[in-house]
């Protein structure tokens, strides 16, 4: 089976580099766009396989489309990444040593943190401690919304978490160096960020993970310990709108309504 | 995780001041394919490979950022020792990015060895449009451009800057999209080739003008410029006799490079491919 590049893929591809992550539905019409514009073959469940064409060009280029989750609402989304993970090499070459130096030590904060979010004040205290060339806060304030517009960081009420597309990015890399100070989800066993943690035996779960797996239980018990889960469980809204991407082996998770843990 | 340093913005200083290493780069560098040939011998595949890969995820990061990418960047950064099969390299990263992104690696400067990537792929009005700050940056661009042409390819800074004043954007005036527009216009958009900034001689104060840059000729063309001028104003292109002109005859000697008719109108510069939103105030032109 030769599986050929068209323009309908090059096309896919380009326009989902230029957004870096794109959300499934967008996706899903983006791919449709796509293949009537330059009369590829076309099934509305197929986009997987779509993506798999283009993964198996990009594989000796050490990219990838991959597909993962996002923290915060369960949607799937997809975003172009690297597979080396030897350094942040996407990044490196739009920030200062400082900067990354700055990112780093954001992230540690994230991961060790217990709701995975960093505090603005937090951060900015790093700024004069870098090792590499010592930053004012005003100038950390501003490396900051740079690395949110660039989305590698998100913001919330003045706090600082991973966005879905650098957790999608260096998942690896942070699973290998951070190791057991990474959380993983016991549900979709994925990295987790944010995480409701049961307090007696230690495991976590993503919050449309715990959402999904407690779905209308009225007493929520913890699997792995089965201790009483002491975590408000998240709403699932709807039936996420990908009807059919069952081919795929990735986890997803319902729409969650995103409730924060306490 | 090991960090690279980057310089945001290059250091002007440094450009004269490579006229001989370059020379002495071109040599080296521009050895005959049999020599190239050779020379790959005692290399392995794999060897190889990495580096074309290397080189093409360099490319695309820097294009991202509109950020046209020299030559010695890429020998410093990528090649390093593998610069007797650099011709091998850069070639194989070419085609590998008309393969598989239906992008064309486009020398603009082949003096300076200076390159940028184009689509081949025609760019569609409001295709998947993504409003974001960069977009935006697009339609003031896109704004620009139509006046200098329409000036007749050269235009004033003062002109252009009385012109954006009507839509108000002033050079001295920090905007809450464009932020700082004098830098924005005169320092980032020359730098990634969409304009030129020049010194009028003989004007005391300097005065400068402004022109089309090499990436604005190869993401757009007149003919667009200028539909894209007709629609605001709903007259017809030739209306313009001197333009349209110039339009047409632009677009008989580029066979290479996509029309951009095809499926509808596609106007003005462009991000990875949405095309330039029609949002910018039409006024003043």
């Amino acid at each position: 089976m030769a599986a050929q590049m068209t323009d309908g893929h090059r096309r896919f591809l380009q326009v989902l580099m230029s957004h870096g992550i794109m959300e499934g539905s967008v996706a899903r019409t983006l791919h449709k766009d796509c293949c009537e514009i330059h009369k590829v073959y076309y099934a509305h469940d197929k986009l997987d396989d779509f993506i798999s064409v283009v993964n198996l060009h990009l594989q000796p280029l050490f990219m990838q489309i991959r597909k993962g989750m996002s923290e915060d609402d369960g949607r799937t989304y997809y975003a172009l990444v690297n597979l080396a993970e030897t350094e942040i090499t996407k990044m490196a070459s739009d920030y200062t040593e400082n900067e990354l130096e700055l990112f780093r030590k954001t992230m540690d904060l994230i991961i060790l943190s217990e709701s995975g979010f960093a505090s603005s004040t937090n951060i900015l205290n790093l700024a004069d401690q870098l090792k590499t060339k010592k930053m004012k806060k005003k100038e950390a304030e501003q490396v900051l919304q740079n690395l949110v517009q660039d989305k590698w960081l998100s913001e919330r009420d003045g706090e600082y978490t991973l966005h879905t597309r650098c957790i999608m990015e260096m998942e690896q890399y942070i699973l290998n160096n951070y190791q057991d100070l990474a959380r993983k989800c016991n549900i979709c066993r994925s990295l987790a960020i944010q995480s409701q943690i049961c307090e007696t035996c230690g495991i976590g779960m993503h919050l449309p993970c715990a959402g999904k797996y407690f779905k209308a239980q009225t007493e929520p018990h913890c699997p792995h310990c089965n201790e009483f889960w002491p975590h408000e469980i998240p709403e699932i809204n709807r039936p996420d709108s990908q009807l059919s991407s069952s081919a795929s082996t990735e986890r997803r998770g319902p729409s969650a309504s995103g409730t924060r843990r306490r | 995780m090991a960090p690279k340093r980057c310089s945001k913005w290059p250091d002007p200083s440094q450009e004269e001041g490579l006229a001989q290493e370059e020379e002495e780069e071109d040599f080296a560098l521009t050895q005959r394919s049999s020599q190239v040939q050779r020379n790959l011998q005692r290399l392995s595949g794999a060897q190889v490979d990495q580096k074309v890969s290397e080189l093409v995820q360099f490319l695309l990061v820097k294009d991202q950022k509109k950020i046209p990418i020299k030559r010695a960047d890429i020998l410093k950064n990528i090649i390093k020792d593998y610069k007797d099969v650099y011709p091998e390299i850069i070639n194989r990263a070419g085609r590998t990015l008309q393969q598989v992104f239906g992008l064309r690696l486009v020398e603009i400067d082949t003096k300076h060895h200076v390159y940028i990537l184009v689509s081949d792929l025609v760019r569609l009005e409001g295709e998947n449009l993504k409003q974001d700050h960069l977009t935006a940056r697009l339609g003031l661009l896109t704004v620009i451009l139509s006046f200098i042409y329409m000036r007749g390819n050269s235009a004033k800074e003062s002109d252009v800057w009385d012109m954006l004043k009507r839509l108000g954007v002033e050079p001295r005036k920090p905007h809450k999209l464009f932020g700082d527009v004098k830098k924005l216009v005169t320092v980032e958009f020359v730098q990634q080739k969409y304009l030129e900034y020049n010194r009028l001689p003989s004007t005391d104060p300097a005065e400068f003008e402004l022109q089309w840059g090499p990436r604005a000729a190869k993401e757009t063309s007149r003919m667009q410029i200028l539909q894209f001028v007709a629609k605001i104003q709903s007259k017809d292109p030739k209306t313009w006799s001197t333009q349209y002109s110039e339009a047409a005859a632009e677009v008989l000697s580029c066979s290479s490079s996509p029309p951009g008719d095809v499926g509808g109108d596609s106007q003005g510069p462009r991000r990875r491919k949405p095309s330039v939103s029609s949002s910018s105030p039409h006024g003043a032109l």
